[in-house]
């Protein structure tokens, strides 16, 4: 029997239907979940493994996988997170194949102490932002999360950029919630530090 | 209150999950402590420009690429 029933009060997830179509063979339905959901893979894969041919491959094959393992998918987690799921493990496999030798996994580099605890004290304006044109800016955003270790990097995305809730981070990296949390914190003041070398109060005027 | 417990308290804090108590113990430490009022709302800050800046958009015509390569392996399968 299709597990497309209420239980209780609870609304099931509208993708629940199109992966069970989907799963009966329904190629079309599957369509659907792609267009909902490439650009968000696109950009994960990109944020993780830096690359912007990697990520046009981690899209694909994240898909594919996730088509081909539709019957694993147990609609206990939303489909979007286990799909997130495929996507990062796919990105991080591709980040190791880039860093021949180097090890790359979502423990990297997360005992560095670096932003554990604040240094600059510099307030920013009300709107930093605003003194830097918009490719600028958007260079200034991308170098400073490049130079976050990958498993900081990773969770910042996920929870920050993606949206996804603390639980749904622990479940799709296999992370338990404390360990997201704390990398979590530490990702955003390494971020909120590095940023203030662009954003301080009056960087632009000499003050 | 130290700064170091305030800092661990900080995630929290930004997303409304601290109880009432904890919360008025928070606002008691900003109220004589500069530091991390200027790190509460930088980080908040951070946190609200990588939300609302796209900085890595996908390009229409890559993205119709990619799903058709998609679809026609699915198909495949």
């Amino acid at each position: 029997m299709p597990n497309i029933q209420t239980q209780g009060t609870e609304e099931v997830h509208p993708d629940v239907a199109l992966v069970n179509r989907a799963r009966d063979g329904d190629v079309q339905a599957f369509e659907k979940l792609v267009k909902q959901y490439d650009r968000q893979v696109f950009r994960i894969a990109q944020h993780i493994t830096q690359n912007r041919e990697d990520a046009e491959d981690v899209v694909q094959d994240a898909f594919l996988k996730a088509y081909e393992k539709l019957d694993q998918f147990q609609g206990n987690s939303k489909f979007y997170t286990w799909l997130v799921r495929i996507a990062v493990n796919e990105s991080l496999m591709r980040l190791r194949k880039r860093r021949t030798g180097k090890m790359v996994s979502i423990d990297e580099d997360v005992e560095t102490d670096e932003g554990s605890m604040p240094r600059d004290l510099a307030d920013w304006g009300p709107d930093p932002e605003m003194q830097y044109g918009q490719s600028e800016l958007a260079d200034i955003l991308r170098k400073t999360i490049q130079g976050l270790p990958p498993g900081f990097r990773t969770v910042f995305v996920l929870r920050d950029v993606e949206g996804l809730s603390t639980e749904e981070t622990a479940e799709t990296l296999g992370l338990s919630v404390p360990a997201v949390k704390s990398r979590l914190l530490r990702a955003r003041l390494q971020l909120r530090e590095r940023l203030s070398r662009y954003f301080r109060k009056n960087k632009r005027d000499g003050a | 209150m130290t700064c170091t417990e305030f800092i661990a308290q900080l995630d929290d804090l930004l997303e409304s999950r601290v109880s009432v108590t904890l919360r008025a113990e928070l606002e008691e430490h900003l109220r004589t402590c500069e530091h991390c009022v200027i790190t509460m709302n930088t980080t908040r800050k951070t946190i609200e420009i990588y939300r609302s800046h796209e900085l890595y958009e996908l390009p229409n015509e890559l993205r119709e690429r990619l799903q058709k390569a998609i679809l026609a392996k699915c198909k495949k399968c």
